[in-house]
């Protein structure tokens, strides 16, 4: 088991790479943003998992990977496709229903895809496609594919028996996969106390299933870097899984647009204290301190962002719904 | 030539031919390459195609069906084999949600290839738990197909249409079929899916079944026949897609319909063949179809009670007789066994 502090230590990105960081997760809170702006004028008729707060985990493995490599995701699976370079405006389209969406309307939020860019797919079942990602793996290896798998899930995800069976037969294949757990301590509104054993990590999963595991800081999108550096080169090279748990928070409700600490399940005050450590704004403020931006460049950034995502919200919106026909089409492959 | 084997050796040959034409077949499942090779099915094929090909795997059905799911959509084309449909309950969420849906909720773009073979057991006090046949849930899911080969001919010919289908198959095979020969080609062929076939011509009634329940019904066929009544055997072989035309088409002919099934007749595929016969032949039907299946009670144990649980011969051609109006007094032949095996070669425990 290697040290966590011995994974990089504290190198830092250099600025480049600093700056498509930033970059990423950016993109990802204004794109989830500009959904939750435009969620009450209901014409985005499908269930939404935002995933503000959570920008740093995907945006710090995905800079490690290849076209080549494949994400497989779950429900709150938009940063998860934007960071691997999943076709956003496909992705709007596609939470709109419209023809010109990345699953031809088919999927909705909780079914994107897109193939070109290494993203296989997301679903809504707990743990559902961690087994597919690691059949993926699997059948890479033995076709002598450069490929290495990454999977994402919360931690509800791992309460499911499909998760630990999935676990176990990667580590007795050593198969090229990073397993990424974004721990938000919640599963819809049951508390992880409510669910797991107390003072346990999803990290001790790891060893027992034949894997190296760390758990990091989620919303330090740097230390998801570093950690993932390590997992992935490892996986590249031949050396087996990781698993990797990543703390984090998630800032809306489980599904849809808003606030929700009104339920009662969590506080105003813990999502204050989580506000406060926001992935992108701390890491806003870390990069002009050391000089790795300034204020020009934050504000051509969001300019060009918000364009772009303008572009996406008027296409999808002038994209043609499917036609009728569509609803029979793609049952069976033909 | 023609050349007879059993059951059991066609599904065996179906799934060599398949490893030897396709690199990118596979087998897997608990025992697969152990040494008994469920019931022959698999034995040996480990010893000419190496375990990279010939799996074996941990007692995980649920994962091992998303794992083979995935590298199906990665271009493979895995055959997953459980040894009773039970367990393949356990796999039931990858199948059902992910495997079933995968070309459709994707718009097309990915493919699940993946063939899944289970066995109905019966008999011997296999019991609740292993001798379900679930052929009803796996027909109900849309984007799964359903096969259910009755013959050691089709049961070659439609394994190898499942391995070769890009959607995933779910084949169905009753265990009581594994030792019955037939004429099977030693070339690779396929049967296709979604054909129903004739297996004994008739006028007066047609007896739709499938699997084991088609060999009943052929027996039926000849206790009519001893009493004067011409029934028409359709062996539906696919369960989805269902073949509507042929039923419909000798539902016209004859007039008359009976619907025998291994599964449980409420809410199972005897309710959806009458009523494919009611919508589709309703001006031909001479009088109310009858359908023949397990009642609603999990499969008992005991052979003094499983004596009452499953339907045989008889019981199919008393409901055919029934809706001819006619009143025959039907004998059973002597097996000369127990009624829980299929003939007195058949010993337990399996």
């Amino acid at each position: 088991m290697t040290p966590k502090a011995a994974i990089g230590g504290n190198t830092r990105p250099e600025v480049d790479i600093r700056r498509e960081l930033y970059r990423s997760m950016l993109r990802t809170r204004r794109v989830e943003e500009a959904i939750v702006d435009r969620y009450a004028e209901q014409e985005m008729r499908c269930p939404v998992h935002i995933c503000i707060g959570q920008e740093a985990p995907p945006t710090g493995i995905s800079a490690h990977l290849q076209k080549q490599d494949h994400v497989y995701s779950a429900h709150r699976s938009h940063g998860h496709y934007l960071a691997k370079g999943g076709d956003m405006p496909a992705m709007i389209a596609e939470i709109y229903g419209k023809s010109d969406g990345c699953a031809d309307g088919k999927g909705g939020s909780q079914h994107l895809i897109d193939l070109d860019a290494g993203f296989i797919c997301s679903a809504p079942i707990l743990a559902s496609t961690i087994s597919v990602g690691v059949g993926d793996a699997w059948a890479a290896r033995r076709r002598g594919e450069d490929r290495v798998i990454v999977i994402y899930f919360g931690d509800g995800s791992t309460e499911e028996g499909a998760f630990h069976e999935a676990l176990n037969f990667a580590g007795v294949n050593k198969l090229p996969i990073i397993f990424v757990c974004e721990n938000n301590l919640f599963s819809v509104h049951t508390l992880l106390e409510t669910r797991q054993p107390e003072n346990q990590t999803v990290r001790r999963l790891g060893p027992p299933n034949g894997m190296e595991s760390f758990d990091g800081d989620g919303n330090d999108v740097e230390e998801v870097w570093r950690l993932a550096e390590h997992a992935v080169n490892k996986a590249r090279n031949g050396g087996g899984p990781t698993l990797l748990e990543f703390h984090t928070y998630r800032w809306m409700e489980h599904c849809g647009p808003l606030d929700d600490t009104h339920l009662g399940y969590r506080s105003a005050e813990e999502l204050e204290n989580w506000k406060a450590r926001c992935p992108v704004d701390t890491y806003r403020d870390r990069l002009i301190e050391d000089g790795s931006v300034d204020r020009a460049w934050l504000d051509a950034e969001e300019n060009t962002l918000r364009k772009e995502i303008e572009a996406a919200f008027t296409a999808a919106k002038n994209s043609p719904f499917p036609d009728a026909e569509e609803l029979f089409r793609h049952v069976y492959p033909e | 030539m023609t050349r007879e084997i059993k059951y059991f050796e066609a599904l065996r040959e179906a799934q060599a031919q398949c490893l030897e034409s396709d690199r990118d077949v596979v087998v897997m499942g608990l025992g697969v390459p152990g040494p008994t090779g469920v019931f022959g099915t698999t034995k040996n094929l480990v010893d000419d195609y190496g375990p990279d090909r010939v799996l074996d795997m941990p007692s995980s059905e649920n994962a091992m069906t998303g794992m083979l799911l995935g590298a199906s959509s990665n271009g493979m084309r895995p055959i997953m084999v459980h040894m009773r449909v039970d367990f393949a309950v356990l796999a039931m969420e990858p199948l059902v949600n992910q495997a079933a849906k995968w070309h459709y909720m994707y718009g097309g773009k990915m493919r699940a290839p993946l063939t899944v073979r289970m066995i109905i057991g019966q008999g011997w006090g296999q019991g609740p738990q292993h001798s379900q046949a679930l052929q009803a849930w796996f027909a109900h899911i849309p984007g799964l197909k359903v096969i259910m080969p009755t013959t050691a001919h089709d049961a070659k010919g439609m394994l190898i249409s499942a391995v070769r289908d890009d959607a995933p198959v779910i084949s169905i095979e009753h265990r009581w079929l594994y030792g019955i020969s037939g004429v099977v080609p030693e070339e690779m062929y396929e049967t296709p899916i979604g054909k129903a076939r004739v297996m004994r011509p008739g006028k007066d009634v047609t007896i739709v079944a499938a699997s084991y329940a088609s060999l009943l019904a052929l027996r039926a066929a000849e206790m009519l026949a001893d009493a004067g009544i011409d029934a028409e055997v359709l062996d539906l072989r696919t369960i989805t897609p269902l073949d509507r035309e042929s039923i419909v088409a000798s539902v016209r002919k004859t007039g008359r319909l009976v619907v025998a099934d291994t599964g449980t007749a409420e809410f199972g595929i005897s309710a959806e063949i009458v009523c494919a016969a009611v919508e589709g032949a309703s001006e031909s039907l001479k009088s109310a179809p009858h359908r023949v299946g397990l009642p609603s009670v999990p499969t008992p144990t005991s052979p003094a009670l499983s004596e009452h649980f499953y339907p045989r011969a008889i019981n199919i051609a008393e409901a055919a007789a029934a809706t001819l109006g006619a009143k025959v007094q039907f004998t059973e032949p002597e097996t000369g066994t127990w009624h829980d095996v299929p003939d007195p070669s058949f010993t337990g425990p399996y």
